[in-house]
């Protein structure tokens, strides 16, 4: 591949790889994203390309492997374009029938459908199932018509004509007023607005003109992986976004810091970077506007806190990942002490629509304060796990219930968890709150990364706030006192009260360290690492009161407050438990009311879940 | 030069100057403990927060110490939120610290009477003082921080005295927890009671009970 020198060598080249496509043949495309290959799907893929070879298919077949398309519940997913029929759960032994049958003959297979857990019904093609209908798929839904590894794929949608409108229509003023206007904000977490990162960092004095810009690909929180997804799934996206923005601020050197626990987005970023040096898109003289920018990628050593934008920086620079004070912005003293700009991977991701299709048509969607879409990643006890995007301001029972498809097993909401670790929980009070930056914050929590963990009432909130504030305690980089030992002491007082020895004034103790870790912190992580408690504590706080005041747990879950016991009247005497039992405690014979040991009972709840009569009681 | 407001006075100080310094100048005291002049701020022990105005009615707390002045701040060193959130900083410098004189001092000038939290002594407070000295003031760089969390620590890089330590014994010098300690082995409510009153200890004509009466390093006087 020759390097292509001219925006107009890129437009022929788009014209030349679009002709060679035909929109109406057949294309079998699977997943393989990291939620797919959990599930198999690099055995489905194999399958599907040495079938295509057995029987001739090749030449009339099409065959792309793409990153996640967001539903991961089904995983690992085939969708046969263009009909746009979806089997879920594929294996490889389903393989050669989904090719005779579907392929060849256009019969769909009943038993690899897709069921809505709400309506019962099958659902054959991919724009029907519910999961999908209430989003807005504005950065992901390009994700299923692109093989990461195949650069043509993303031109053909039209890849890098946002970069090649902003180097050769566009002052670098007018790209940066356009960011200024369609009021994007950060999608890391915090929400400040790109535009004045980037204009900080552009008017920022550089003594010998180095400048960089990053990607924040450290995606740190439990349950999230939305940047992984965008990663390995689309990698291109985010180089243009980036090779934009530098543009614009005029830097010629950017990184990518990338956990290392995301080993397939490292390598599909890899080979993406590669390929675009191979097109002219990085390097010197992009398309030949005489533009340099190249890109580096930086693995992160598994730190959470390196996701703070000055502890990335001085892990970038081989130092240990900790932050500093923030009184000088990265934007005027980042890495190596030059103006540096640092984004979320959604940030970048977002840059080339709005340069492409203008902030006016930007700004329709979302709500005041907060423009565009935002993916989330939807988990916990719901039935449709996966990423979900919504355009912000959606409501939050629109997500739980729509999207999400409501709670498995006919239980209760209880509260969705926002944020990630250091969010907050919202009740069921609250779920119509919509949801954009400012409102959730009001609400105690926080839009963080797009973590979105839904409880049901068997969650108790504070053995959760237990959990986060163990992950953060040991994720602290322990630099200063709050929180390094407020967290500590922090995770004391909750142990004590799921274990049944906290006292009443714990509950204030825990509010005011609460209050003080949050204010006096050094960093974000600090800053934020309270949430989980305090808001429970806003919302929950009865459930804290029972913990200490009445030593039992609402929902049954802190050991040290719960018995099992078998009812009378629903045991049937099956003897399942008294078999599963690990400790041997239950004893009973055929036909007669079972009994549990309580010296023997370890807790473990294996009994309730085992029970089909609903006969184990937990008091 | 840059005007700010301190405690609601106006003071022209030059620029770059922190908030701590341009406190001190004035005669007001606010208490230290990872700071030493010589040294980059670091921003660790949070004892010497300050209330800084940000504005529509909102307040931020800010380590003084590492905080540069900016023309027109606003700063407040002993509102009713800077002390408390000292308090609870000193209550959990303490629990995890106990055996220091310098920090049962401070706390005694707090006024603090009560270690609510659970005490777990582990020697150090990770101020970051020795390290900054080792590397910034004798340019050697042989001890650093090790860990993460609550397993952090200072150490030599894997366990052996590295060739750049010269022995010069400047970390325990600068050490406020080591220097001073404490031998009281009968704590009551966390705290050591306090041998601050019965010391013979150099005051300032003026004393105001300040943590500086009873530093490390003697006495300064204003």
């Amino acid at each position: 591949m020759n390097k292509l020198k001219s925006a107009a060598e890129l437009e022929r080249l788009r014209k030349k790889i679009v002709s060679q496509r035909d929109p109406k043949r057949t294309c079998v495309v699977t997943s393989v994203g990291t939620c797919g290959l959990a599930r198999g799907a690099a055995g489905v893929a194999q399958a599907i390309a040495a079938e295509l070879n057995k029987d001739g298919l090749k030449d009339t077949v099409d065959f792309r492997t793409t990153g996640c398309h967001g539903f991961c519940e089904i995983e690992p997913v085939v969708v046969i374009y263009p009909q746009r029929i979806v089997y879920q759960h594929v294996t490889p032994a389903d393989v050669p029938e989904i090719l005779s049958e579907t392929v060849a003959k256009g019969k769909v297979i009943d038993r690899l459908l897709y069921t809505d857990p709400a309506s019962g019904r099958k659902i054959i093609y991919e724009q029907d199932i519910p999961f999908y209908g209430k989003q807005y798929r504005l950065l992901t839904d390009s994700i299923r018509f692109i093989d990461p590894h195949n650069l043509d794929d993303y031109i053909a949608l039209g890849g890098y004509s946002a970069l090649s409108k902003a180097l050769f229509d566009m002052h670098p003023e007018e790209a940066l007023d356009e960011i200024s206007k369609s009021g994007l904000r950060g999608r890391g977490g915090a929400g400040y607005p790109t535009f004045r990162k980037w204009e900080a960092m552009r008017s920022a004095p550089s003594y010998d003109g180095i400048r960089y810009v990053i990607c924040n690909a450290d995606e740190g929180d439990p349950g999230a992986y939305m940047d992984r997804s965008l990663l390995e799934g689309n990698p291109h996206n985010i180089i243009e976004g980036m090779i934009i923005g530098a543009h614009t601020m005029g830097s010629h050197d950017g990184y990518v810091y990338v956990r290392n626990e995301y080993p397939l987005a490292v390598q599909n970023l890899g080979i993406a970077l590669e390929q675009a040096r191979e097109y002219g898109f990085l390097g010197k003289n992009i398309l030949g506007s005489g533009f340099d920018f190249d890109i580096k990628i930086s693995r992160g050593g598994g730190a959470f806190i390196c996701g703070e934008s000055t502890a990335l920086m001085a892990s970038l620079e081989g130092h240990i990942g900790e932050p500093r004070q923030k009184h000088i912005h990265t934007a005027m003293k980042g890495l190596y002490g030059r103006p540096t700009d640092l984004n979320n991977v959604e940030t970048w991701a977002n840059v080339p629509l709005i340069i492409n299709r203008g902030a006016k048509w930007y700004t329709k969607i979302g709500t005041e304060g907060s423009k565009g879409t935002k993916i989330f990643s939807l988990v916990g006890k719901i039935n449709n796990t996966g990423l979900v995007e919504v355009p912000m301001g959606i409501t939050l029972r629109e997500m739980v219930y729509d999207i999400g498809g409501g709670i498995p097993d006919g239980k209760k909401f209880k509260a969705v968890q926002t944020g990630g670790p250091s969010g907050g929980c919202i009740p069921e009070s609250l779920l119509d709150l919509s949801v954009d930056f400012d409102r959730l914050n009001e609400a105690g929590s926080m839009m963080g990364s797009g973590g979105m963990i839904v409880m049901d009432e068997n969650t108790c909130m504070v053995d959760m706030a237990r959990y986060f504030v163990k992950f953060l305690t040991e994720e602290s980089c322990g630099k200063c006192v709050p929180c390094r030992e407020g967290l500590d002491r922090m995770l004391d007082l909750l142990n004590a009260v799921t274990e049944g020895k906290g006292k009443k004034a714990d509950i204030d103790l825990l509010e005011e360290l609460g209050g003080v870790i949050k204010e006096a912190s050094l960093c974000g992580l600090g800053g934020t690492a309270p949430n989980p408690v305090l808001s429970t504590l806003r919302y929950f706080r009865d459930e804290y009161k029972a913990h200490v005041v009445d030593k039992r747990c609402p929902a049954g879950v802190c050991k040290a407050l719960i018995k099992f016991t078998v009812d009378a009247v629903n045991c049937t005497g099956c003897r399942v438990c008294a078999k599963e039992c690990p400790e041997g405690a239950i004893t009973g014979e055929k036909k007669k009311l079972h009994v549990i040991d309580q010296e023997k009972c370890v807790k473990c709840g294996l009994c309730r879940d085992l029970c089909k009569f609903d006969a184990v009681l937990v008091s | 030069m840059v005007e700010l407001t301190i405690d609601g006075t106006k003071v022209r100080v030059m620029e770059g100057t922190s908030v701590l310094e341009a406190a001190r100048e004035m005669g007001i005291v606010i208490p230290t403990l990872c700071y030493y002049p010589g040294l980059t701020s670091y921003g660790e022990c949070r004892v010497c927060l300050v209330e800084v105005a940000k504005g529509k009615g909102r307040s931020s707390l800010e380590a003084s110490c590492a905080m540069p002045v900016e023309a027109g701040m606003v700063v407040l060193t002993n509102s009713e939120k800077a002390v408390k959130a000292r308090k609870v900083v000193m209550e959990l410098l303490i629990a995890s610290c106990p055996t220091s004189k310098t920090l049962q001092d401070m706390a005694s000038n707090m006024g603090i009477n009560k270690i609510r939290f659970a005490i777990k002594d582990r020697g150090c407070i990770l101020c970051g003082r020795c390290v900054r000295f080792c590397k910034e003031q004798m340019r050697s760089g042989g001890i650093g921080f090790v860990g993460r969390g609550t397993s952090r620590k200072v150490a030599t890089a894997f366990g052996v005295t590295p060739v750049e330590c010269r022995n010069c014994g400047g970390c325990e010098w600068i050490c406020p927890v080591c220097e001073r300690a404490c031998t009281a082995n009968n704590l009551v409510n966390g705290l050591c009671g306090g041998c601050q009153n019965v010391a013979p200890v150099e005051t300032c004509r003026i004393c105001i009970g300040c943590s500086e009466s009873v530093g490390a390093h003697g006495h300064s006087v204003y």
